[in-house]
């Protein structure tokens, strides 16, 4: 087997803040083969966005990587030289980002912002820069794209300058793309077109997406596999199908019970109950334990560990392990009847 | 930017316009015409004066008339020296001007500078003797400033020369003179640059592999010069009073030291045509400082 | 007890040995105690903590305190007066003049020897042979007091329009936001000498014989200016806050309910913006104080004798070479001040202002 494009392994990163140490991201490992699209799923604070921003390594301060390696060809980037990351950022993976109002330098027109990005990766001269990002801009179907190189980013509406950003992250064409949380702040019509667009795109130009959400639904049908995150940790993972149907883990299942859906007759949805867990006091066992409707005493004590559900799924959950001891219980009863 | 431009010169216009009249009104308050004060001449004399100086007509007539006399830079006589004052405001303020304006400029260069020092060095020691010094700075009264340093490095020390008119040694007075506006515009380019480098767009400068050089000079630098801008203004009405204190100090003959001097003397028609002429230089300069803010703030929409 | 190997899932659990007490439903109490919480704190009370860590602002707190107790205190035991030549065995001492500290005059001395016990002047004497010390003190209190007394002024008016302005909103906030921009274009610091020179003659007769004759016409034109002027900068940040606020759920549903305007503002507006009102004025203490050190310096500061650690630092520039002291006391006094005032400002900006909590 060929060595996966992005192998993410044990990565922990901090935040030093007043009240402590925040983990953000707690020893979490995956890997994302070339050309695929990988989901990462879970509520604010759960760490999505930290571990984008890892791979990356555009974390500001006091945020850091403690631990662990982040693997690209086989290359571990957490090592590389702040030359090399510039090298690797925009050019091998670029990111978009949530708020596409703020995310665009307001003193700039959006050719420059384009074109640098062009200018610092590719051979290209200033005209042969300014041809690309004019063809960018028509590929994410931005409508009148000379006029919009010379427009200032306040002058375009919120779906355009998202636009924008994914023309500018994919003027380089690089092997990953993240898109963190990159409809959120968008109208929901607008919201399935940019979806729509990226994986057009994804089609076109076969990079490969990490899409990073806290709404399962937008993602559901464009990724090949999906990563539910909570409190820094990986708590399940597997392909869309199996996650969305056969949830192996309590949280996914509060995840879907509080999505509306068209398949099932819920009467309403259901929510999680409380807030998530402290990060900078982190309890021992199951992070979801005290939010949990089915929490054991195990759950309180133990960190569950990442268990096979099949080939394609696996869940960290003690659920599944007492499901499969009552199965044995009942099992042996039959037998001794 | 069209509307807001005629919008804001309006606004000025009548501030200026406001100035003129609190300050002639005022002055006409004072209890005492201003031939009074000299031992009394006769009647017929005072007479004739008055009608000289318009006084036998109404306040508001007198203060039209004080207005077109200014529109035509006629400033009125001075009581005490009987010159122009039109022609020692001139005279006066070519050297106040130098002296402002070389405390601005210095004090705008310095502060931009150390200011984006403090920021990139937030919280190690560039950055917390930059702050230390400039918190000090913006708490010693400017007189007090002043005499310190005219008595450490020129009297004590004799580093560098008092000002005198036959050796005109400006070093000190712009010192003194621009500290306090060069700590202001230090600690705001600071707390600017903080809040821009926290920003959306920087990340996603850093996220294209933009080297952290042009990350701050192209894309924070300039973001946060914006609201320096709008200090702009307010650090020439600073200046403009500082003046006063910093030329008294030095004994340098500018136009500050000559409103001092007429407060002591209390020669109205100097303090009135000083306080006008001074009004209307802070009111251009914020008038300019706003509009450049809005050209040069592509954030704001033009209505 | 031993389990199916075959039905768990791959991973071989039976190595765990895992306690099947342990598979039983945990209780709510269990589930309580699990979750170690984030101290719960109120909004005041993390910006006291936040405060107390910012070993600046307690400095300056510290300072100010000490300072306040003093410049209270001290005179009300000290031997001498501000306003009175220093006098020895009831007979003016005319060789008390421009004494260094802690020194006596011949006649003290002759004093001493007769075994009278004199207090020292602990920053020596003025050229009118007056105890410096007390004066100083009495200099800080002139300043704390325009200080706190303008910021006060500043305060209430402010308040006061800019939330009537704000929570009316409409035509009303265009006309009081344009009488604001007015008054905020024009130049402060030059309205502040025109109006002392005016109200000092105008003011000046009237006067006499009041308590307000012993502050001096002077002060009263600060103050008066501040009234009339500095309020506009307080006016537009509480009607920025109140238009902020406003359109808060809580406020809306106070209205619904009912409350009268007076209410809402009191109640529910003005809690919510009393820290940034807070921060402002804690700044705007130093800039009177500064004030009324530059009026003093062109010679419109407080009436004499009384002094104010403006004219006294302005008095000792003459002198400056041969007494540096007069001039440094005073200076540095009013330095600690408007530093502490400074540091403090900042320090409560960091702690309490919403922008800056993320």
């Amino acid at each position: 087997m060929s060595t996966p494009l992005l192998q993410v392994k044990n990565l922990c990163t901090s935040f030093n803040v007043d009240s402590g140490e925040v983990r953000a991201v707690n020893g979490i490992s995956f890997n994302l083969e070339k050309g695929k699209v990988l989901g990462i799923v879970g509520e604010s604070g759960s760490g999505k966005s930290v571990t984008a921003y890892s791979i990356m390594r555009i974390l500001v301060e006091p945020g850091r990587i403690t631990g662990g390696q982040i693997l690209f060809n086989g290359e571990d980037i957490v090592q590389y030289s702040r030359k090399q990351m510039r090298e690797f950022r925009g050019k091998r993976v670029s990111i978009i980002f949530q708020d596409p109002m703020t995310s665009l330098n307001p003193v700039y027109t959006i050719g420059n912002q384009l074109r640098e990005a062009i200018l610092l990766h590719t051979d290209r001269n200033r005209e042969q820069a300014n041809a690309r990002a004019l063809e960018m801009l028509q590929l994410v179907g931005v409508n009148e794209p000379e006029k919009r190189l010379k427009q200032y980013p306040y002058e375009l509406s919120g779906g355009m300058r998202q636009r924008v950003m994914i023309a500018m992250a994919l003027a380089c064409e690089p092997d990953i793309l993240i898109a963190d949380e990159p409809t959120t702040a968008l109208d929901v019509t607008i919201q399935a077109q940019i979806l729509e667009l990226m994986q057009e795109l994804q089609r076109k130009m076969g990079m490969a997406i990490i899409m990073i959400t806290h709404d399962l639904g937008v993602i559901a049908d464009m990724c090949d596999e999906i990563i539910v995150m909570y409190a820094g940790r990986i708590c399940e993972r597997g392909t869309a199908d199996e996650i969305f149907y056969n949830p192996r883990h309590e949280y996914t299942k509060g995840l879907m019970r509080s999505i509306p859906r068209l398949d099932t007759n819920h009467a309403r949805l259901i929510p999680i109950a409380g807030s998530p867990v402290d990060l900078t006091n982190m309890p021992k066992g199951c992070a979801f334990a005290s939010r949990c409707d089915r929490c054991m005493k195990i759950c309180l004590t133990e960190l569950p560990e990442e268990l096979d559900i099949n080939d394609d799924h696996k869940a960290a959950c003690w659920m599944n392990v007492k499901q499969v001891y009552d199965e044995a219980a009942a099992e042996k009863e039959a037998e001794s009847k | 930017m069209l509307k807001y431009t005629v919008k804001r010169v309006l606004l000025a216009v009548v501030t200026v316009f406001i100035i003129a009249a609190i300050t002639f009104f005022a002055m006409n308050a004072i209890p005492g015409g201003p031939f009074d004060k000299e031992k009394a001449p006769d009647p017929a004399v005072q007479a004739v004066l008055e009608a000289r100086f318009n006084l036998d007509k109404p306040v508001t007539q007198q203060f039209i008339i004080y207005l077109g006399n200014l529109l035509h830079g006629d400033f009125g006589i001075s009581l005490k020296t009987g010159r122009e004052i039109s022609q020692i405001i001139r005279e006066k303020f070519a050297v106040s001007a130098k002296l402002g304006g070389m405390a601005a400029g210095f004090a705008i260069l310095f502060g931009l500078i150390l200011g984006s020092v403090a920021a990139l060095c937030r919280n190690r020691w560039p950055d917390r003797v930059i702050i230390f010094l400039t918190t000090l700075f913006v708490s010693v009264p400017s007189f007090v400033l002043a005499t310190i340093l005219l008595l450490v490095f020129a009297l004590t020390l004799k580093w560098v020369g008092v000002f005198s008119t036959t050796n005109p040694n400006y070093v000190l007075p712009v010192i003194s003179l621009m500290l306090y506006p060069m700590s202001y515009i230090t600690r705001l380019t600071k707390s600017s640059m903080l809040d821009v480098l926290g920003q959306d767009y920087i990340r996603t400068a850093r996220a294209k592999g933009v080297r952290e050089g042009f990350v701050i000079f192209k894309h924070a630098l300039r973001n946060a010069l914006i609201p320096v801008i709008t200090y702009v203004g307010p650090m020439i009405a600073g200046i403009l009073t500082g003046s006063m204190v910093i030329e008294t100090v030095f004994t340098i003959g500018g136009l500050g030291t000559e409103f001092v001097r007429s407060i002591n003397n209390q020669d109205y028609p100097m303090i009135m045509a000083t306080t006008i002429f001074l009004a209307v230089l802070m009111v251009i300069a914020t008038l300019i400082s706003d509009l450049v803010y809005k050209l040069v703030d592509p954030k704001i929409t033009f209505d | 007890m031993t389990y199916n190997a075959d039905k768990l899932p791959k991973k071989n659990l039976l190595s765990l040995q895992i306690d099947p007490r342990k598979f039983e439903w945990a209780s709510d109490e269990e589930k309580a105690q699990h979750e170690t919480m984030r101290e719960s704190t109120t909004f005041f009370r993390d910006g006291m903590r936040k405060l107390r860590r910012n070993p600046l602002a307690v400095a300056s707190l510290i300072v100010l305190v000490c300072l306040v107790l003093t410049i209270v205190i001290v005179p009300m035991f000290y031997p001498y007066s501000y306003e009175q030549m220093i006098s020895v065995n009831g007979k003016r001492d005319k060789t008390a003049k421009n004494l260094a500290p802690f020194q006596y005059s011949k006649n003290e001395m002759k004093a001493i020897e007769d075994g009278a016990k004199i207090f020292p002047h602990i920053f020596g004497t003025d050229e009118l042979c007056r105890d410096y010390f007390i004066r100083v003190l009495y200099g800080a209190r002139v300043s704390l007091a325009v200080g706190l007394f303008a910021s006060l002024i500043v305060l209430v008016i402010g308040l006061l329009y800019g939330s009537i302005s704000g929570y009316f909103g409409g035509k009303v906030d265009m006309v009081m936001m344009r009488i604001v921009d007015i008054i905020y274009s024009l130049p402060d610091t030059l309205m502040v000498i025109l109006l002392s020179v005016v109200l000092n003659q105008v003011l000046g007769t009237t006067l006499q014989g009041t308590v307000l004759a012993k502050v001096g016409t002077n002060m009263i034109s600060l103050f008066v200016v501040f009234g009339v002027l500095y309020w506009v900068g307080m006016a537009r940040l509480v009607r920025g806050q109140i238009l902020s606020i406003k359109t808060n759920e809580y406020v809306l549903a106070a209205r619904a309910m009912g409350a009268k305007p007076g209410r809402i503002i009191r109640r529910h507006i003005l809690p919510n913006c009393m820290s940034v009102i807070f921060i402002s004025v804690a700044l705007q203490i130093p800039s009177a104080i500064f004030t009324e050190s530059f009026l003093s310096f062109i010679g419109l500061g407080v009436q004499a004798p009384m002094p104010s650690l403006g004219s006294l630092a302005n008095a000792a520039r003459g002198g400056m070479q041969s007494y540096p002291y007069k001039m440094v006391f005073p200076a540095v006094i009013i330095c600690l001040i408007v530093l502490s005032f400074n540091l403090l400002g900042d320090g409560l900006r960091d702690a309490f202002d919403p922008k800056l909590r993320r």
